[in-house]
């Protein structure tokens, strides 16, 4: 079943792409889609009925060399089923939404065919996705890793007449190659130590990775720690994080289904994904862990504090993917795996919502994506309106506090929030903010969106596609006739409602296995259970544990906020490495003790979700002068945070201009006046002079060159006639 | 069939032969004949070496279908293959149909262009085949001569000037390694490669002209192959030759300069400076490692800065050339397994990237990148073909450039982190160039009037692409293939490497 889930996006990616010619454009489109959505199906069939063992499914051979092996393999454990259910589920709804949102698309005239193309690419993504997900090794997974790079590339360029398009795409594609630079280099350095580039060799390894250093360029470092850190280089470029962040928003050039599939559900959530997959070498890695807290809590204010002023409706969209891949990682680099999946879990759900239901105002507005330029649709676009507050309901976290009853971002954004009170004090904070941030800037897209007076710009875009924005005049008043705003078709609106669903319970629902009873997460996470009394379990732990593990918890304990506590958190077996999905090393408690934080760090979240509605709703329901003005007062923080604190200027000032100039001094400089010089002027003093040996043929070089030849056999032969031909 | 590479090696040269002997005339149907005859003796010569591919036996790690015969002035004629050469054979008989087909439209002196690529697969299978030292040489020197033709004949306008370059680049380091053959002559006492292969040059340090020389003689012979092989490569900064000559070479030349000529050097470090010169392999090996590494940084940075395709393609060759020699040099398995793997693959990519050249150039007779732009409008299919190759180039996992870079920089991060540090940015600086190549190319609007009209691939040259593209994708995706075969050859290459080490297994672990 694996296999087939596996495989089918790819046969309706090739199908699509190369048999569309055959079969018609539309034909190809409803392949592909129908394939997607078996594989969706099937993926809910292996999700709710997986027993939490790990299997395996080998495909065939791929590269080896030595003791280096490697296969095509699928590894289906809690961590894979979980991602083979967001990546099918929202890539089958996307495939469908399209089918309604590239019904017409003004970039292409009406004799080019473009449809087949795009869900060609659609599905090849998806397809990469899950190679992703279920490899079974490091290299493999690098092949996914790459394999969905591709299909962004592709498909953040699919308009690529815009030269905006494909400076985006080759920025996305430039700025992951980056991060795919770590990773590459942690693989090698993981296969130097362990031999082996398959999960269970590593992950078996992983003990002594703790104990190992290794000399990495100019220093001595421990390699856990290193490796760590050099993967988590790679999941930053595939994850937006920080300093790798700058492609994430640029990539909404691409067609809106683009981005809720690959820049919001799932192709930006495998660098969450692989830390979780990488948690035995994690949980051996405190520093690198540590790394990763602060990077996510910093990146998650950081996009926040940028969303906040973004006018595009995808590029404040786009911010919020960025801030909410911060909280993943703090959850992961706090230890607790299992909320970091929850929240790509759910996060999957509402923000794929968000995007089909900004791509459903964008459609209905005839491609204006300039949110200054909307207002007032709430009535014009009623499903879609709904639709976007579940997501906004969704993710600014809106529940009952104390209970386990709210929407989906409600449970696990505040499960992260919680995690991190325990594990750092300095994520927790930031993270806390970022929650008000968040709060305030989806509020500030409804309303500008859906609530006052239409500000849209009075001429249709819609039936003349080349009309630039600047020759429109703001008049506010109604738009005419066909030019009024209208609700998506059908075909688009379905999949808003199924994602509604999953917006709304899909939190409630998985809670527990989670982040609910431990027990229930390490059982749903196929780790060992305590079945027997607190003693017993602690002998088999013991038995496990490496000696410094016990040292450990035993400081742990008697620093934790109870000590009975800290000794009931013992009770569950210690796991070996690469036992179930996810490791839990035997110091790490975090997940325990977020259960028991104070009630104020739990409702930290929502009062700050509050205010930051309060907020949105003074600044652009009642008072809507306020937002100019507090601009004009801080314009330098404001254009701070409108330019996203400068990085791209800064990285092409740092990196790009350099290189260019870099290249450009070596070709002339270096090959010309250096190389070519110094040969050249040797050459000029050799040269006449077997010119003047030789006679003027045509074509001189080529008889000189024979000559020389033909002189050199004659004396080697000469030689080794003279020699005697050996001893 | 004992005489099987004499005559896959020799096909060719009969049907240049037959061409030069009986073909008479300049009429369309003179030059039709030489281009089919050409076709047929080269997909003969694929076909017939398959035989040697089938019945190789890859676990056996000594030379297989070894003919020797006595040869003039007490010369011997050997040929044979192992595991590390009888891919670049693979490599050449598969090529030189393609190579053929590629330069079905020329119209000028047909005869002997089909003569000149004859002779020179001639040539080239028997450098890879030759398994004694003269022969190899002739082999080796003898093989520029056709390419000098293809080149100063058929090329661009300053084909004059890159015929001279690369007399200049190529000189020296052949009367180096020349000099360098007789001294193993004089040491050994033979010029049979697998005799010396198992002959120990002398290590101890010496002096000579007062220098005192560490490694002593295995030095001195490595230095002066290596004046030969590193121009070959080519390897930085003996480089500059192979852009020039790219952009003068006609298409078909390139792709045979590219693909096969270029992995000589190569085979020449796996056959003779790796095995034969342990000690001074390793001595100089941290040399060789960042030269590597800095051609691949550098080339890859004025790669950035071309404005002419094929120098850009060529440049790019130089930095994939640098994974090469990193990995030999990393002399570990996952190194040199990538670094063969990296020459094979390179074989198709480069090759590819340069017909890719080659398919526009022929409509439009321009290299320069700014002359194009927004092709996909009117060319779909090569859109699909360039971007497929482009991304083969840059390495990307499930195509054949993968494996290999993958490989070597395994392979050479156990030797040096520094090194594969630096390597590895080639990963990101590929991709800038290659992609900006691309966009500025085939992507946008189609402005420019000149490029109106141009029309899609013909049915020849999408025939010519398809053998380019499965193979890049079954290497890719099943690389097996080709380290089944290599795996154990390279095994005991690099296990004769570590044994003929003096007592260094400790201190290398100890450098990590």
């Amino acid at each position: 079943m694996a296999t087939i889930i596996l495989l089918a996006p790819l046969v309706g990616a090739l199908i699509c792409g190369f048999g569309w010619r055959i079969l018609g454009e539309r034909a190809g489109q409803i392949i592909a889609t129908a394939l997607v959505f078996l594989a969706a199906v099937l993926s809910w069939v292996i999700f709710l009925t997986f027993d939490g063992e790990t299997y395996k499914v080998v495909l065939m051979r791929w590269i080896e060399s030595g003791s280096m092996g490697s296969e095509w393999a699928i590894r289906v454990d809690r961590l894979t089923a979980i991602m083979l259910v967001v990546v099918n589920s929202v890539s089958a709804l996307v495939h469908l939404y399209s089918f309604g949102y590239m019904a017409h698309d003004e970039n292409w005239r009406d004799d080019e065919p473009y449809r087949a193309r795009f869900f060609a690419y659609l599905s090849f993504f998806t397809f990469s996705m899950l190679m992703l997900v279920t490899s079974d090794n490091l290299v493999q997974m690098f092949f996914g890793w790459e394999g969905v790079g591709v299909a962004s590339y592709l498909l953040i360029g699919f308009y690529y007449k815009k030269p905006s398009a494909n400076a985006a795409a080759i920025k996305a594609f430039v700025v992951n190659r980056v991060g795919d630079f770590g990773f590459a280099l942690g693989i090698f350095a993981l296969f130097y130590l362990t031999d082996s580039i398959r999960f269970d060799d590593v992950f078996a390894a992983a003990p002594t990775l703790a104990e190992t250093n290794l000399t990495f360029l100019w220093g001595e470092w421990n390699a856990a720690n290193l490796i760590g850190v050099l993967l988590f280089i790679g999941a930053m470029g595939k994850s937006a994080q920080l300093l790798l962040h700058t492609w994430l928003p640029d990539a909404m050039e691409g067609p809106t289904p683009v981005s809720a599939l690959i820049h919001a559900a799932t192709m930006v959530t495998a660098g969450v994904f692989l830390v979780c997959r990488m948690s035995p070498v994690y949980e051996f890695a405190p520093q690198a862990l540590a790394f990763i807290t602060v990077l996510g809590a910093t990146t998650a204010f950081f996009a926040a504090t940028v969303g906040l002023v973004q006018n595009d409706i995808k590029r404040v969209i786009a911010y919020s993917t960025c801030s909410q891949l911060g909280y993943m990682f703090v959850a992961a680099g706090v230890g607790v795996y299992s909320v970091a999946m929850f929240h790509l879990f759910t996060h999957a759900f509402f923000k794929a919502m968000l995007f089909l239901g900004a791509g459903s105002v964008i459609h209905a507005t005839h491609h204006e994506q300039d949110m200054r330029y909307y207002g007032g649709l709430r009535k014009k676009i009623p499903v879609t309106f709904w639709a976007m507050m579940i997501g906004t309901l969704a993710i600014t976290g809106v529940g009952i506090p104390l209970t386990h009853y709210g929407f989906a971002g409600f449970l696990s954004k505040d499960a992260v929030i919680e995690s991190a009170y325990v594990g750092s004090q300095y994520a927790f904070w930031l993270l806390v903010v970022a929650a008000g941030f968040t709060s305030f800037y989806s509020w500030r897209l409804m309303f500008l969106t859906f609530y006052g007076e239409s500000r849209a710009k009075a001429h249709g875009h819609g039936h003349h596609g080349h009309d630039d924005h600047g020759h429109g005049h703001d008049d506010h008043g109604h738009g005419h006739g066909d030019h009024e705003p209208h609700e998506s078709p059908k075909v688009m609106l379905i999949p808003l409602g199924v994602l509604a669903l999953g917006a709304v319970f899909s939190g409630m629902i998985w809670y527990n296995v989670f982040f609910g009873d431990e027990g229930k997460v390490r059982g749903w996470f196929g780790l060992p259970v305590a079945e027997q009394s607190a003693e017993a379990a602690h002998g088999e732990g013991e038995a496990h544990a490496t000696a410094e593990g016990e040292g450990h918890a035993a400081t742990t304990a008697t620093e934790g906020e109870g000590h009975g506590e800290g000794e009931k958190a013992h009770a569950f077996p210690q796991p070996v490495p690469g036992q179930g999905a996810i490791f839990i090393g035997p110091e790490n408690h975090v997940l325990h003790e977020a259960h028991l934080v104070p009630k104020w760090v739990k409702v930290s979240p929502f009062v700050a979700m509050v205010l930051g509605f309060l907020l949105a709703y003074q600044f652009y329901i009642r008072r809507p002068d306020l937002p100019g003005k507090l601009a004009e007062q801080q314009r330098p923080l404001y254009l701070f945070l409108l330019n996203k604190w400068y990085f791209d200027e800064l990285y092409d000032w740092i990196f790009v201009r350099p290189a260019k100039w870099l290249g450009g001094f070596l070709w002339k400089k270096g090959d010309g006046a250096v190389i070519d010089g110094t040969i050249n002027g040797v050459a000029m003093g050799i040269i006449p002079f077997f010119t003047r040996l030789a006679s003027r043929a045509q074509s001189g070089y080529l008889f000189h060159y024979a000559f020389a030849m033909v002189l050199g056999i004659a004396a080697l032969i000469t030689w080794m006639t003279l020699s005697g031909g050996a001893h | 069939m004992e005489n099987l590479l004499s005559i896959i090696t020799f096909i060719p040269a009969v049907a240049a032969a037959i061409l030069a002997l009986f073909l008479r005339g300049e009429d369309a149907a003179a030059q039709r004949n030489a281009k089919w005859l050409a076709l047929l003796a080269t997909t003969a010569t694929f076909l017939v070496s398959l035989f040697v591919l089938f019945g190789f036996d890859p676990n056996d790690t000594g030379f297989q279908f070894v003919e020797e015969y006595d040869w003039i002035l007490g010369l011997q004629y050997k040929m044979g293959v192992d595991g590390i050469s009888i891919l670049f054979v693979m490599l050449t008989t598969f090529l030189m149909p393609i190579t053929i087909a590629a330069c079905w439209e020329v119209q000028t002196r047909v005869k002997e262009y089909m003569i000149a690529f004859l002779l020179l697969e001639t040539l080239m299978l028997g450098v890879f085949c030759a398994l004694d030292l003269v022969l190899f040489y002739l082999f080796f020197e003898a093989g520029l001569i056709p390419m000098f033709l293809i080149i100063g004949i058929w090329g661009g306008k300053e084909r004059i000037y890159a015929a001279f370059k690369f007399f200049l680049y190529t000189f020296l380091g052949s009367v180096l390694m020349l000099v360098a053959m007789i001294a193993m002559y004089m040491d050994a006492g033979t010029t049979d490669i697998p005799s010396l292969l198992a002959h120990n040059f002398g290590s101890e340090d010496m002096q000579v002209l007062g220098i005192h020389i560490v490694g002593g003689l295995q030095t001195l012979l490595w230095l002066a192959f290596f004046a030969s092989f590193a121009v070959k490569m080519p390897m930085w900064p003996v480089h500059t030759w192979l852009p020039d000559a790219h952009v003068q070479a006609p298409t078909a030349g390139s792709v045979v300069l590219a693909a096969i000529l270029l992995k000589m050097g190569g085979y020449g470090f796996l056959r003779f400076s790796l095995p034969m010169f342990p000690v001074a392999s390793d001595l100089l090996a941290p040399l060789v490692l960042w030269m590597s590494a800095i051609a691949i940084v550098y080339t890859s940075l004025v790669a950035l800065a071309q404005q002419d395709m094929k120098k850009l393609i060529a440049y790019s060759s130089v930095a994939h050339m640098g994974y090469v020699t990193m990995g030999i040099f990393s002399a570990n398995q996952q190194g040199i397994d990538g670094a063969i793997f990296q020459m094979i693959s390179h074989g198709f990519i480069s090759g590819a990237l340069f017909l890719c050249v080659g398919v526009i150039y022929d409509r439009m007779h321009t290299r320069d990148i700014d002359a194009y732009g927004g092709l996909v409008n009117r060319m779909p299919a090569y859109a699909l073909i360039f971007m497929f190759f482009t991304m083969a180039n840059v390495g990307l996992p499930g195509t054949s450039g993968f494996v290999g870079e993958f490989l070597t920089l395994m392979g050479v991060f156990q030797v040096n982190t520094w090194v594969a540090a630096v390597a590895t940015t080639g990963v990101i600086l590929s991709a800038a160039y290659a992609l900006w190549l691309y966009r500025r190319v085939v992507m946008g609007e189609l402005v420019k009037e000149a490029l109106k009209s141009i029309t899609d691939m013909t049915r020849r040259e999408r025939a010519i692409f398809a053998p380019l593209v499965a193979m890049t994708l079954i290497l890719g995706v099943y690389p097996s293939l080709v380290t089944d075969i290599i795996g154990p050859s390279v095994g005991a290459l690099i296990s004769d490497y570590q044994a003929a080490l003096p007592v260094v297994d400790g201190t290398q672990l100890a450098e990590h």
